[in-house]
């Protein structure tokens, strides 16, 4: 008997149902409605209409993060796919495993400058881990199989997957592959076993050692094998910006973030380990500072990344190994166990010894008694109220930084921020996803005033959706970090960083049918956040505190120095 | 330093792009590239000539392998191969050039694809260092027009790109 066949808008939503998909985030359009159509009919998941496709895209990435599964976002073509591409190029830059679905115009019409057409293949190519166009109905379950697999696997990316309308419109007997290989795409997750053997040796002579652990702890979810891995040798760890949670902050071998804006012992004990143990990190930028500095130590180290190409670019390593870190950290602790002896004590006391002292230099004390709101104590007080127990989302700025240094996260996945690409606008979208995902759990979005602004209209989305977010403005009524390299770089020339007219941020709160509230005083402060946390749980509330406005993030360093080169308070 | 990387694609819509976009993106140079369909017809062979430091080239290697319609990457540099470009070169074929390009051609191993009354057109194989020494002995006056493949490369003896 012939099997029955499907249109591929039908194919479509068949095809997310078999990958187990329960959200998808979008906005619907022209070349999607026959999706549109078929999501109306169906019940397997669920769709949330957001009102900007930017958001769509970020909720659906922030879900990722929140979950470890694949994030779906479903676009129109044309504008809907270009709002989409800053959601796109944040998921890109930060490893996030998503699927985005655009649609597109009918296949005659492509290249004929039609209505709403562009080239959402060329668009996007540089900021996905792969793209697809699917011309023919059946390539579109294959396709749709590819794109989840090529998402989540490997170094995890996004996928988008374009579909002309037609073909969403055309027939085709529906068979989902159960799996799928590719002869071009095998990625590596066994760690090379010769390598490891190397690693561990240097691990166990180390005098000066330090773990630095990055996003692949979070994203391979490993955090469980880092720790313990950390915990027989004894070994200091520092994370990074995306790594945060994947060790836990209140741990005494934890050194905190390092980097740019990271604390005075991890950065110090950075430049001068002799062992660095470098975990599904990066050598970014902003966490090495300049790498000639950086390579005036004579250190070892050993790497570990699923990618390859992270290995070695821009700072040359002596013990790379490809694999997925969960494989190899777990390889690493059982033949360290099995050499019957650790690293000598002696010198990993007084290296810790040595990392007391720089810890002793308090680098993140601020001003407890000001008179006015210090954007630090909202953090201390939000991680309090909380019980460090929140999943935090957060906008681009100095409040992301404070966020990274007061709110002592202890597990993976609940910090979540844009990093690579730093997209301001991404907090409450990323807050939405996260709440979907988590219903019931405390969810706060840590923001600034500028950036807020920027997907303020998704207050209605979580009206429509019922999602009681906590919004946490630290409104300093500048573009803070801006202002910051201002005064420190431009002879505090402020050039366009004060954002002048900003609205009432309650009314606006109510106006959307929300609970908002303006607290200027220290001591309103913990009073509030119980208050949105206790009596109006399932409400979102939107906390607008009145910070101080001449803030700085410290410690820094400024672009293009060393690590041991910080601006400390 | 130059080298000259050789690699099998998945024959799709748009995965030159990508490898165009790669090189562009990430500011590495290509200073020559070929592609044609190999005997399989699903795939694609490709031949790009670029130069850049060690670690340069150890990333494009590397960035190339993570591009998912890439199938096989390698670095013909690392060891014994043999490079191959073609070009066409239509030269004025009037008075004394007449004769003098015939000689030329036979000079260096080429042949006389198309003759007209005005004009020959000379085809040349070889090396790009053989190619541009062709060019160089012709009188610049003598030439119409130049059109070259870019390098194809082959590992020597035992070695085979294949899946
Ligand atoms: C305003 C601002 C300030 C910033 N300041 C700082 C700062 O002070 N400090 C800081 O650290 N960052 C800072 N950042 C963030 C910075 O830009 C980078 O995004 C971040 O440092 C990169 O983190 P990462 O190295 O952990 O890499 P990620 O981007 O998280 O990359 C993860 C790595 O792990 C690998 N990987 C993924 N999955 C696996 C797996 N399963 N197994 C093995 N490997 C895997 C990937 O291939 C990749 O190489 C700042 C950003 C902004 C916007
Ligand atoms: C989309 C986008 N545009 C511009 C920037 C550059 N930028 C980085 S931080 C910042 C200021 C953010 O201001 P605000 O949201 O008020 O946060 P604050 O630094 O004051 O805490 C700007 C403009 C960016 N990261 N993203
Ligand atoms: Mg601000």
């Amino acid at each position: 008997m012939a099997d029955t066949e499907l249109t591929g808008a039908e194919i479509v939503v068949r095809c997310l149902a078999a990958e187990g998909v329960e959200h998808v985030f979008g906005y619907p359009g022209g070349a999607v409605l026959n999706i549109y159509d078929e999501i109306y009919k169906q019940d397997k998941f669920l769709h949330i209409l957001v009102r900007h496709e930017q958001a769509a895209v970020h909720a659906a990435d922030a879900y990722a993060r929140s979950t470890g599964k694949v994030g779906v976002a479903l676009v129109t073509s044309g504008p809907g796919a270009t709002n989409a591409v800053t959601g796109i190029a944040t998921a890109y830059m930060d490893s996030i495993p998503m699927v985005v679905i655009t649609g597109q115009v009918p296949t005659p019409a492509i290249g004929m400058d039609a209505f709403q057409e562009v080239d959402t293949i060329g668009i996007t190519r540089p900021c996905v881990k792969h793209n697809f166009l699917v011309k023919d109905v059946k390539d579109l379950a294959e396709t749709m199989k590819k794109a989840f697999y090529i998402a989540a696997t490997g170094r995890p990316g996004p996928v988008v997957v374009d579909i002309p309308k037609d073909v969403t419109q055309h027939l085709c007997a529906f068979h989902y592959p159960d799996s799928i290989s590719m002869r071009s795409y095998n990625p590596t997750s066994k760690g090379h076993a010769g390598q490891i053997k190397r690693a561990v040796q240097m691990l166990l002579e180390a005098k000066r050692p330090v773990i630095y652990a990055g996003g692949g702890v979070i994203l391979g979810d490993a955090a469980e094998q880092l720790i313990e891995l950390a915990r027989y040798l004894g070994f200091p760890v520092t994370n990074t910006l995306m790594g945060l949670g994947g060790y836990p902050s209140p741990d005494p071998l934890f050194l905190g973030m390092l980097g740019m804006h990271g604390t005075i012992e991890a950065n110090m004990a950075m430049q001068h380990c002799d062992v660095l143990l470098a975990v599904g990190a990066r050598f970014d930028d902003r966490v090495i500072g300049n790498p000639k500095h950086f390579q005036k130590e004579a250190r070892k180290i050993i790497h570990i990344d699923v990618d390859p190409s992270s290995i070695s670019k821009r700072v040359k390593v002596d013990v790379p190994i490809v694999g997925n870190v969960g494989q190899v950290l777990a390889e690493l602790t059982k033949l360290a166990q099995a050499a019957g002896h650790g690293p000598d004590p002696e010198s990993i006391k007084a290296w810790l010894a040595q990392i007391e002292l720089w810890r002793s230099q308090d680098c993140l004390k601020y001003d407890r008694e000001s008179a006015v709101i210090k954007p630090q104590f909202v953090i201390e007080k939000l991680y309090e109220v909380t019980g460090g127990d929140a999943y935090v989302t957060s906008d681009v700025g100095q409040h992301q930084m404070w966020a990274a240094q007061y709110y002592k996260f202890a597990k993976p996945r609940r910090w979540i921020n844009s990093g690579g690409l730093g997209t301001m606008g991404f907090g409450l979208p990323a807050a939405m996803g996260v709440q979907m995902a988590h219903p019931g759990a405390p969810v706060a979005c840590i923001t600034g005033e500028g950036s807020i602004q920027m997907n303020i209209q998704e207050l209605a989305t979580c009206k429509q959706s019922n999602l009681p977010i906590k919004i946490i403005l630290l409104n300093n009524g500048y573009l803070g970090m801006v202002r910051q390299w201002q005064e420190f770089f431009y002879e505090e020339r402020y050039s366009e960083s004060y954002v002048a007219s900003l609205p009432d941020f309650v009314k606006l709160a109510e106006a959307y049918g929300h609970v908002g509230m303006k607290i200027e005083k220290p001591e309103d402060v913990e009073p509030a956040l119980r208050k949105a946390f206790g009596e109006y749980k399932d409400q979102l509330v939107f906390l607008n505190f009145i910070t101080d406005p001449r803030e700085n993030v410290y410690p820094m360093i400024p672009a293009g120095k060393g690590l041991s080169e910080m601006i400390l308070i | 330093m130059r080298h000259i990387i050789s690699l099998m694609m998945e024959n799709e819509a748009g995965a030159l792009s990508r490898i165009a976009g790669l090189f562009s993106a990430r500011g590495y140079n290509i200073e020559s590239l070929n592609v044609a369909p190999t005997e399989d017809a699903s795939l694609s062979r490709m031949t790009i000539v670029t130069r850049g430091s060690d670690e340069v080239i150890e990333q494009i290697t590397k960035q190339l392998n993570k591009l998912v319609d890439i199938v096989k990457v390698q670095d013909l540099s690392d060891g014994c191969h043999i490079e191959r470009e073609l070009m066409l070169v239509k030269v004025k074929a009037t008075g004394e050039y007449r004769e003098e390009m015939k000689r030329m051609a036979d000079i260096f191993r080429g042949r006389i694809i198309d003759v007209a009354d005005k004009t020959y057109t000379i085809e040349l194989t070889g090396t790009g260092a053989k190619l541009d020494g062709f060019l160089e002995a012709l009188d610049p006056a003598a030439i119409l027009e130049t059109v070259r493949t870019g390098a194809s490369g082959i590992g020597r003896g035992d070695r085979v790109l294949k899946i």
